[in-house]
């Protein structure tokens, strides 16, 4: 039951992350959507004004899965090492360049900086997407509690491929989900700008080449999803708690789970909306609907992945040594506390939306940078 | 698969000691800055001055700068419990987990979201709600300060725990007494009140920095003022914190307090060690210099009377003063490893009554677990020396901040800074004092705790993740050559916009 909660919320911020992703995806497009400075300086500000909350969820879906799912923090960070630490590492380099780009003296250079955003925009989307991938194809691990009695190699969950997790990479369906992601924010940024930017140039740029996105994106998406649905998936029998191949596993699940069907069914036609909105209509809504389908659709995915006697992150070295919201969750008691504080999530996005809104009023364009001292 | 080793440890440790080192260049400055910038927007709120509006900016560009990189390098120390530390997130997972996810949903998006809106909504909105934003990035800053210090005091003083033999792990069993235990509020009030002195150390240096040039004179001593205000206060708390902080060690973790005095031979009436130096002694006679008679006694129990116990007590044992040796405790603790694991298989075959022994076992000698995984009982012994002048420099530096504070504050009132030049430049200096006495605390706190990631529960050695050592020297370097890097951009950033000085607000580029 609390197991359920805190899958549903983990899975929740996950999904509003892969959506505010869209400051990835833009960082991807200063290029190809700016041809002056004063355009760059525009696009740069439009996003550079989010990048923040983008970073902010990715810590807090760290601490909240730490708190209610610590094997699987202890098992796939200390596992898939290189893939976490890359992704990192592309946040670091991420977190300073808006605020020191243009600063002078800034020893690096613009070009290195804009270079910095360039890669957190690849690497970020493309790993966290092939990460997640693995939820769905699983990962060499083993986990044996009784470690902890070896005291010269007390280590409990152990990676078993020298790889450290790059491995995934070489997987057809988790490399097909990080591409999926990786267009779907360039797509979401485009709408965004169209949205938030006012400047001529930039929407009638973005309006272009969100055709072009938004198709590969789909080709992606639906090698996918046609991948997924169709295989094996890690089933756990309810009584006795030991985990075994099942065909069709994951089209089984959204089947059974018909509000996880209706959601995922939701997200995609709220994408394919948004999009249309912006790249035919030109209108600023597209990223309403485009991004509460991302949200949706996210989420729907993850409930296949956690929900209906699944394990959640499988282990392909060992079945028995897969996690489950069941096994590896925190303890009653910590789970009940942190539901407590759960309850200021609401609070929380109640606020980010207000100031969110009553930051945007304004669009971003060349006069408003003009006297602004504090721009990016 | 992968060699377990000792080496992996000690990289691993250097890694975290490495990216908390340089997480902690900053933090420091965005908790007390941010004070600062929020009491100078009040001003120009309630005054509408353009003066104060520039002040204001010109602070907030600063704290801008640092904040960034802030938020860069502590992402990384979040995620390291998962990647480097992997068993210790199991283990204790169930208690750590808590105050991370907390300070990400209370504290951290208070700080992101209102930080937008003091950055950039300078006339985008109301001058009331932007003037409550800059308070609120203050606030949720500081906020996470104290979730981040529950988590880390818990590690030193663990309460509200117990180990559950079917899971393998330590379970909270009282989230109040690890949100309150005396250890965090000792931390949290120290910490920030440190880094109210290092936000006002900053402001002064830049200040006197002008003054000794001529510069932007009115800006500077009204910064001043302010700044010298705010951290005599400060300072003072420090100290009185500080002083908790050790009267709380000595309860808690008496080897790390006998590593701090350097003191091997436990006594009663024992001597504070002022001034001086350590020798290789592994005896009372390891100190020459000045030696405040029964202080110690008085600092760590508020007797004169007390007995403190030494290094050699801990180690040897101290019968007299109920003191188990350390041999007798690696004992009981390999006998609770044992009870572990034949529970495990008791239950396994399904022998309740053998499982129910073996529990029974277990829970008696549990306050000895984590000494089972030592082989030598030198091991429980932290680096002394290192331990001894960190924390007297730090000590040191904290009386003389106030002395600093205090006469800074009594010549701004008597309008005379500029005649003391070599006082302006000591205040220059400080800054630099400041970082070192911060960064000093925590390698006390640290590494005056070794070999325990959790007090008596976790030895480091128990912690690590399951990876070979090449790939954490790898990380090291990559993270020492990019934060490094990014330290200098951050500089020299920085160095120019003071140069550049606080008028229109600071400029653009
Ligand atoms: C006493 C205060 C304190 C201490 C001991 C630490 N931090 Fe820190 N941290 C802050 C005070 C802070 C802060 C003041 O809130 C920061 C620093 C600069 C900043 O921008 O926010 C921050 C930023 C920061 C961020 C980025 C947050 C964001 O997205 O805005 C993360 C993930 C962490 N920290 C995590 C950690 C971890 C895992 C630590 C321990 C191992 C740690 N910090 C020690
Ligand atoms: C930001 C300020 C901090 C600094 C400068 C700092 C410093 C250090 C240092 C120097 C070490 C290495 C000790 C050694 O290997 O001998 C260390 C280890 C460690 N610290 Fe801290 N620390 C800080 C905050 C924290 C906090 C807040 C936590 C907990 C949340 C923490 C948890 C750890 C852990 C898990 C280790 C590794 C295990 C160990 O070596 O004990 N540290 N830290
Ligand atoms: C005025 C006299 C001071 C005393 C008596 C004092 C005492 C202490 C003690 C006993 C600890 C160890 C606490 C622990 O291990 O749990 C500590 C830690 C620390 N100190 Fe100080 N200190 C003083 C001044 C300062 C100053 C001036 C700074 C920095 C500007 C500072 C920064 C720190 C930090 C960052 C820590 C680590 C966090 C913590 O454990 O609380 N201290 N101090």
């Amino acid at each position: 039951m609390l197991q359920g909660y805190w899958w549903i919320i983990v899975s929740l911020l996950a999904a509003i992350l892969v959506f505010l992703m869209f400051v990835q995806g833009g960082q991807t497009l200063l290029k190809q959507l700016t041809k002056t400075d004063k355009e760059r300086s525009i696009l740069i500000n439009s996003i550079g004004r989010k990048w923040d909350l983008t970073f902010t969820t990715l810590v807090t879906f760290g601490g909240a899965f730490f708190a209610s799912f610590p094997l699987f923090y202890s098992t796939s960070f200390g596992g898939a090492y290189w893939v976490w630490m890359l992704i990192l590492f592309s946040f670091i380099i991420q977190a300073v360049s808006y605020e020191y780009r243009t600063k002078a003296n800034n020893f690096l250079g613009t070009k290195t900086y804009d270079v910095f955003l360039l890669i957190n925009g690849i690497l970020g989307t493309i790993l966290v997407g092939a990460a997640v991938g693995t939820f769905f194809t699983g990962s060499e691990f083993s986990v044996d509690r009784m470690n902890i009695t070896i005291a010269s190699d007390p280590v409990i969950s152990r990676w078993e491929t020298a790889t450290h997790g790059l491995e995934a990479a070489l997987n057809i369906t988790n490399l097909a989900l990080g591409l999926a992601v990786f267009f779907l924010a360039r797509v979401l940024a485009m709408l965004y700008f169209i949205n938030n930017i006012d400047n001529e140039n930039i929407v009638r740029r973005s309006v272009k080449i969100v055709r072009l996105c938004s198709g590969m994106f789909l080709v992606f998406f639906l090698l996918f999803a046609g991948l997924l649905l169709t295989k094996e998936g890690f089933a756990v029998d309810a009584a006795s708690g030991k985990v075994f191949m099942e065909p069709f596993k994951y089209f089984h699940n959204l089947i059974e789970m018909p509000v996880v069907l209706v959601l995922f069914l939701l997200g995609l036609v709220g994408v394919l909306y948004g999009i249309f909105l912006g790249a035919f209509k030109t209108s600023g809504k597209g990223i309403w609907f485009a991004g509460a389908g991302t949200i949706l659709t996210v989420f729907a995915l993850l409930m296949l992945a956690g929900f209906n006697n699944t394990a959640f992150y499988p282990s392909t070295y060992d079945l028995q040594s897969s996690l489950t919201i069941y096994n590896a969750s925190s303890s009653k008691y910590t789970l009940t506390a942190m539901s407590w504080v759960s309850l200021l999530v609401p609070f929380v996005i109640a606020y980010i939306w207000y100031t969110w809104k009553s930051m945007s009023k304004k669009k971003v364009s060349e006069s408003d940078l003009e006297n602004d001292t504090m721009a990016y | 698969m992968e060699q377990f080793s000792v080496e992996l440890v000690d990289w691993s440790r250097a890694q975290f000691a490495l990216t908390a080192i340089y997480h902690w260049f900053f933090v420091p400055l965005t908790l007390g800055l941010s004070f600062i910038v929020a009491f100078m927007h009040s001003i120009y709120y309630k005054t509408g001055d353009e003066k104060w509006k520039n002040m204001t900016k010109f602070w907030m560009k600063l704290f801008g700068i640092n904040f960034a990189i802030g938020v860069a390098t502590g992402i990384i120390l979040e995620f390291e419990f998962g990647t480097n530390w992997s068993n210790y997130s199991w283990i204790v997972g169930d208690i750590f987990g808590a105050p991370l996810a907390i300070e990400g949903i209370v504290a951290f998006f208070l700080e992101s979201t209102f930080i937008a809106v003091m950055f950039f909504g300078w006339g985008r909105v109301s001058k009331k709600f932007h003037m409550m934003s800059s308070w609120l990035v203050a606030f949720g800053s500081n906020l996470s300060a104290l979730w981040i210090l529950v988590a880390n005091a818990w590690m030193q003083n663990p309460v509200g725990t117990k180990f559950n033999m079917d899971t393998a792990r330590n379970e909270m069993i009282s989230f109040f007494d690890v949100a309150l235990s005396s250890t965090a509020i000792f931390k949290f009030t120290h910490t920030i009140s440190q880094a109210y002195v290092i936000g006002s150390l900053f402001v002064i240096a830049v200040s006197a920095w002008y003054l000794l040039k001529k510069r932007h004179l009115l800006f500077a001593k009204q910064s001043i003022l302010i700044a010298s205000v705010f951290g005599l206060v400060s300072a003072v708390c420090v100290a009185f914190t500080g002083d908790s902080s050790a009267y709380d060690v000595a309860q808690k973790q008496p080897m790390k307090l006998a590593a701090m005095e350097g003191l091997y031979d436990g006594e009663q009436n024992a001597d504070l060690y002022a001034f001086g130096f350590l020798n290789n002694r592994k005896d009372n006679s390891n100190f020459k210099g000045i030696r405040i008679p029964s202080m110690l006694s008085i600092m760590a129990y508020r007797d004169p009377n007390a007995f403190v116990a030494g290094v050699n007590d801990i180690l040897n044992g101290n019968e007299a003063q109920g003191i188990l040796p350390t041999e007798t405790r690696m004992e009981k603790g390999r006998i609770a490893i044992q009870a572990l694991a034949d529970y495990t298989l008791a239950k396994k075959a399904g022998d309740k009554e053998l499982a129910q022994q073996k529990y029974i076992e277990f829970e008696e000698n549990y306050a000895h677990f984590g000494y089972g995984f030592f082989q030598d009982k030198e091991e429980v012994v932290p680096h002394v020396k290192l331990t001894f002048y960190s924390f007297h420099i730090m000590v040191g530096f904290g009386l003389f901040f106030i002395a600093l504070f205090a006469w800074l504050l009594y010549a701004s009132m008597k309008n005379k800074l500029e005649k003391h030049k070599w006082v302006l430049r000591l205040s220059v200096w400080s800054l630099l004092f400041g970082y070192i006495a911060s960064e000093l605390g925590w390698l006390v706190a640290e590494i005056g705790r070794q070999p325990w990631t959790i007090q008596d529960i976790l030895p480091v050695g128990a912690a690590t993740s399951h990876l070979s050592v090449g790939n954490v020297q790898t990380t090291f370097f990559l993270f020492l050559a990019l934060f490094t890097v990014l330290l200098i951009a951050e500089i020299k950033i920085m160095v120019f916009q003071i140069r550049k000085g606080p008028e229109k607000g600071g400029s653009h580029v």
